[in-house]
């Protein structure tokens, strides 16, 4: 049954204008509110305090004598008689046009900069819809980022979701921030809009990307959604997702290449966990709800690439990992979802090293299909895959070294560490505003693979070996 | 829709929603709700009261607003039309959903899974007049260039056959045949319905014994399927459980790949169905997609139909079994479906066990697993069954729930290593922690095909992997160069076994599949280079020496460089490992 019957929602718009004074209950950033109308599930609230000052929320359980609604903005402050409710009959949804580039909003989509409020091309329900599997264009182009660490081993693809799993104190803004200067498709310009929404995060790392974006003078192209650390938790839960509504409208709508970055989705999860708390929910592991992970795909599922449309969506999350805990469900069932991950390493970190990109765990999963001939270069494929395999065996010998001592390593393995010791400084290495070309990424790694014997090599054929090895390419 | 009204919302708050004033509901009956018509289905009554399960987004909702009954419970179409076809959870066409709504699903939209305006060439085959048991074939139809897709009568259903369609085109909704039952005359159509959660009778079942051949070496080789076996494939994110899936349904000699996509990710299906129709079978010299059924509820997709979409694999599944075929389901994941009978139960507010999980988890899991098997079906052939599993063990940790009530149930266990997917060899199938029970009964098939030497072979190489670990461990400690030649050797056969073997590259045209003839003349080739090497050292050859034989880098390349029927390009590469081993001998003799 395609269209929706006109009565009821008729009758639904009637109700809507209808006002409820006083609560029943109010609990964290719940209110409950006694025999209303008959109030649709996920439909947005707002409420008024005594102060005249408007709220909003979004119902969560709708019953026959009861409704209970989350507030976006908190329940600070509301007291049970003097608090009016409204139910507007639609869900949460967002006002979207390309003027939306260029400016900064809070966390639920209303502009915070000086700018009148631009004008909406279109309302989209923030909670979007998935994205039909038929429908997808499966991505094959690959961006280049300019860094080594990316580019060379785990390339990303233009419509994948890669996140970046960091720790407290590591360089994952600088890293987004470099990503977002310098991305770029191959032989074309740059031509990335750029749609960030920050989550729990401190004022400074916004004005971290304000100021990066300023620097570059590509503020015109970027679109900020700030909920910070001092703005209500309850927000978060809608702040991606009200980033996401635009993003898709500039990518599916406009042919916009867009550029997601959400950090931190820790404290977005930790949002959900507060709610579920709440409401009683049976927890699953470490209190966060059993739907945690469908939960998250909706959101990092609003990725990709549609067929026959020219745009795409690229999502970047950020999150910090728990105690530098990779099995900690947030980046466990994030890894579940997203397609790949660059996995940040507080040694490499504190050696001084940048990006700290753990060589064996990160991964880019849209990397094999977008890589080689006819698209980065030949030897690509073979020369990742046969630095992952030489890296993984210096990790074993530097073990060992540490048990039997470094000098008594066979010649063999101590050319391991040379190479370990280069492939880290030298190719992983790279400073905060370095665009590397993706010939200088591969020549780097054929540097780093001529410090082993041409015998190791057994993932490369023996002609890469013959062009690439033997070559000498300039340092 | 002329349905009735059985009952009026009184909660919504999520995919599991309460009736009220419900009188005549049945249980697991597939209801409709709400003005935009959802579908659901009745899973608990109580009073007056319905529990319904909604498979689709219920934003928007309202207490009041009616609920319709159809009478029947949730049932599937089966008939010509399934293969190549792509479906949600509860079999309704994305393709035709796409033309409906669009790129973004739609909710409330009811599409026939079966294409109502393409004829297809139907050939009778069951006499007038002859009596028919259920299950008995009635026709042919040629479905696709490579399956024959076999009209038989519903289980259930039997009698005199009164008339049937003569040859021609017909399309699923006409008759095609009338039968008189004993009670009525019933007319027949090319489709059935069967409700998912109801496994399809087969005549009897018979022990496994013939192994799903799978190209993969490590699975062929050490840790056989069998034809209706069944297997779990645990591993963390991004240890290789939808390549290993994928890789089984390209290569596979199954007849019917079913591949359900559970909770997983939209581009991984948009990746089937835009490579699958290009890839050739090796066997058939057919378009994979021929013989492929895809059921794709991503994660993003409504939990409750990614609750129904495992029963919805396996029920085609079965209905292709049934017509006497072998039939292949890839399960990605299995945890997926568990999350969301755990996030269902916790709408029901059932007292949850384990992890929040329900106290019937592990019966849901067997009763899943107990769907495959070799039968001999109802029409009088043979069919199979197998299914195999994806579990996403939370952390990578194999203990929780799923993964060992998985391994209550299944045969085979393919556990994926993290360390070994993080040096990126691939497939990361661990050769400690997995294993076949299958073994045993497929290994007749092996001597059939490579002679008494493949038992033996097999269980040497195993032999040797586990040595190797022992060794590894002393090497961990006190370096290599404190073991003497002979066991540092065995460290170094390993090593080529897991180079030159059980690494496989998915993507290379020649390696990603290898015939079982291939596989084992493989293993035969590197135990050669075992047996005579650990003679030559116990004639005084050094490991050095051995280690510096040119053909050794032959044996590393030979999976990519020889093709499954060349058996001569591998009598040379032994003729040459033999004569290098001689010269090294020579000089000690
Ligand atoms: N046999 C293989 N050959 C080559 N690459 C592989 C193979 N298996 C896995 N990989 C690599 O590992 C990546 C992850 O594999 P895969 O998607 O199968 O993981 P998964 O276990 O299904 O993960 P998740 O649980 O997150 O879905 C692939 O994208 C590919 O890069
Ligand atoms: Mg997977």
């Amino acid at each position: 049954m395609p269209e929706l019957k006109l009565g009821p929602d008729t009758e639904r718009r009637l109700a809507a204008a209808r006002e409820y004074r006083g609560l029943a209950r109010i609990e964290g950033p719940l209110i409950f509110v006694r025999k209303t109308h008959p109030v649709g599930y996920r439909e947005l609230v707002e409420c008024v305090d005594s102060s005249g000052s408007p709220r909003l929320g979004m119902v969560m359980d709708s019953s026959d004598d009861l409704v209970v609604a989350q507030i976006f903005e908190g329940t600070q402050n509301l007291t049970m008689p003097d608090t009016t409710v409204r139910f507007t009959g639609k869900p949460l949804s967002l006002g979207v046009s390309t003027a939306m580039l260029g400016r900064v909003f809070d966390g639920l989509g209303r502009p915070i900069d000086s700018g009148p409020p631009p004008k909406a091309e279109r309302e989209v329900d923030v909670n979007g819809r998935p994205i039909n599997p038929t429908a997808r264009e499966y991505p094959r182009d690959f961006i280049q980022t300019g860094i080594s660490a990316i580019d060379g081993m785990n390339t990303l693809i233009r419509g994948q979701k890669l996140p970046i799993f960091s720790g407290n104190g590591l360089p994952h803004n600088e890293l987004a921030a470099q990503i977002a200067r310098q991305a770029k498709i191959r032989g074309g310009k740059t031509d990335f809009a750029v749609v960030f929404a920050a989550m729990g995060v401190k004022h400074d790392v916004a004005r971290f990307f304000i100021r990066s974006f300023e620097e570059t003078g590509s503020s015109d192209n970027v679109a900020l959604f700030l909920s910070l650390a001092d703005d209500p938790s309850i927000e978060r839960i809608v702040t991606p997702r009200v980033a996401l509504s635009l993003a898709e409208f500039l990518a599916y709508e406009k042919g916009m290449h867009v550029l997601v970055i959400l950090t931190d989705m820790a404290n977005y999860c930790e949002s959900l966990r507060e709610i579920s708390t709440i409401r009683g929910e049976i927890p699953s592991r470490k209190g966060y709800p059993g739907y945690l992970y469908s939960d998250l795909a909706e959101i990092y599922e609003r990725s990709g690439m549609i067929k026959g449309l020219p745009g795409s969506i690229t999502q970047l999350p950020i999150l910090t990992m728990p105690n530098d805990d990779i099995s900690h469900p947030i980046p466990d069932l994030t890894g579940y979802i997203t397609e790949g991950q660059i996995v940040f390493e507080r040694d490499l970190g504190g050696r001084g090293i940048y990006p700290p990109v753990a060589g064996l765990p990160s991964l880019s999963r849209l990397m094999k299909d977008g890589i080689g001939k006819g698209m980065t270069r030949e030897d690509h494929p073979h020369l990742a895959s046969q630095l992952f395999a030489a890296y993984s065996y210096v990790k074993d010998v530097r073990n060992l070294a540490s048990v039997i001592g470094e000098e008594e390593l066979s010649p063999l393995d101590k050319k391991y560490i040379a190479f370990g010791e280069f492939f880290e400084t030298r190719f992983i290495n790279q400073s905060p505003d370095e665009d590397r070309s993706m010939e200088r990424t591969l020549d780097l790694g054929w540097e780093a693979l001529r410090r082993l014997p041409a015998e190791e090599l057994h993932r490369v054929t023996d002609e890469e070996l013959d062009t690439w090895y033997g070559a000498e390419v300039g340092g | 829709m002329n349905e009735r009204i059985i009952g009026r919302v009184r909660r919504v708050n999520g995919p599991v929603i309460i009736l009220r004033g419900v009188r005549d509901a049945r249980m697991l009956e597939l209801v409709h709700v709400g003005n935009g018509l959802l579908v659901g289905e009745v899973i608990k009554l109580e009073g007056e009261e319905a529990l319904v399960q909604v498979y689709e987004d219920t934003t928007g909702l309202a207490p009041g607003e009616p609920a319709y009954g159809s009478g029947m419970p949730l049932s599937l179409e089966l008939g010509p039309g399934l293969l190549g076809s792509i479906y949600d959870g509860i079999q309704r066409p994305l393709d035709e959903l796409l033309k409906r709504t669009g790129t973004f699903i739609g909710r409330g939209v009811s599409a026939n899974a079966l294409d109502r305006s393409r004829r297809w060439g139907f050939v009778p085959s069951a006499a007038k007049g002859s009596l028919l048991a259920a299950g008995a074939v009635l026709g042919r139809v040629q479905e696709t260039s490579r399956i024959e897709h076999r009209i038989c009568l519903p289980p259930g259903t039997s009698g005199k056959l009164i008339s049937i369609a003569p040859e021609g085109e017909y399309g699923v909704d006409e008759v095609v045949a009338v039968i008189d039952t004993g009670q009525e005359r019933r007319e027949l159509t090319m489709v059935q319905r069967w409700p998912i959660r109801v496994p399809r009778p087969a005549r009897s079942r018979r022990p496994p014994s013939i192994p799903l051949v799978t190209g993969q070496r490590v699975i062929d080789t050490l840790f056989p399927l069998a034809k209706g076996g069944t297997v779990a494939i645990p591993g963390g994110f991004g240890t290789g459980k939808t390549m290993t899936q994928h890789a089984i349904a390209k290569w596979c000699d199954a007849d019917i790949i079913v591949y359900i996509g559970c909770g997983e990710r939209g581009n991984e299906m948009t990746d089937v169905l835009t490579e699958f129709p290009h890839l050739v079978d090796p066997r058939t010299g057919k378009s994979l997609m021929e013989r492929t059924v895809l059921i794709a509820n991503t994660s993003n997709m409504p939990v409750s139909a990614r609750e129904a979409s495992v029963y919805t694999g396996v029920t085609i599944a079965e209905y292709f079994r049934d017509q006497g075929y072998h039939v292949a389901v890839m399960a990605d994941s299995t945890s997926r479906w568990a999350e969301a009978l755990r996030e269902l139960s916790g709408r029901m507010e059932e007292m949850p066990a384990e992890e929040g999980f329900p106290a019937y988890l592990p019966t849901r899991i067997a009763e899943f697993y107990e769907r495959a098997g070799y039968m001999d079906t109802l029409s009088g052939s043979e069919g199979s069954m197998s299914i195999i599993g994806a579990v996403s063990p939370p952390g990578g940790d194999f203990s929780e729930p799923v993964t060992q009530h998985t391994k209550r149930f299944v045969r085979c266990f393919w556990g994926l290593d993290r360390n070994l997917a993080n040096a990126r060899h691939y497939p990361a199938i661990s050769w400690l922690d997995s294993y076949s029970e299958y073994l045993e009964d497929v290994s007749s098939w092996w001597t059939d095909l490579a002679g008494e030497g493949w038992a033996r072979d097999r269980k040497e190489i195993v032999e040797l992997l586990r040595r190797e670990t022992r060794l590894l461990q002393v090497v961990k400690l006190v370096g290599p160069d404190a073991l003497p030649d002979s066991q540092r050797f065995v460290i170094e056969v390993c090593g080529l076994f897991k180079n030159a073997f059980l690494q496989q590259n998915a993507f290379d045209e020649v390696d990603r599949f290898s015939s079982p003839l291939k596989q084992y003349k493989m293993l035969s080739l590197i135990l050669a280079y075992w047996r005579r090497g650990a003679g030559a050292i116990k004639r005084g050859v050094s490991l050095g020496e051995l280690k510096k034989i040119a053909v050794l880098q032959d044996i590393v390349k030979m999976k990519f460089t020889i093709k499954d029927d060349d058996e001569e390009a591998f009598a040379k590469l032994a003729a040459a490992l033999d004569r290098a081993v001689d010269r090294l001998e020579s000089a000690y003799a």
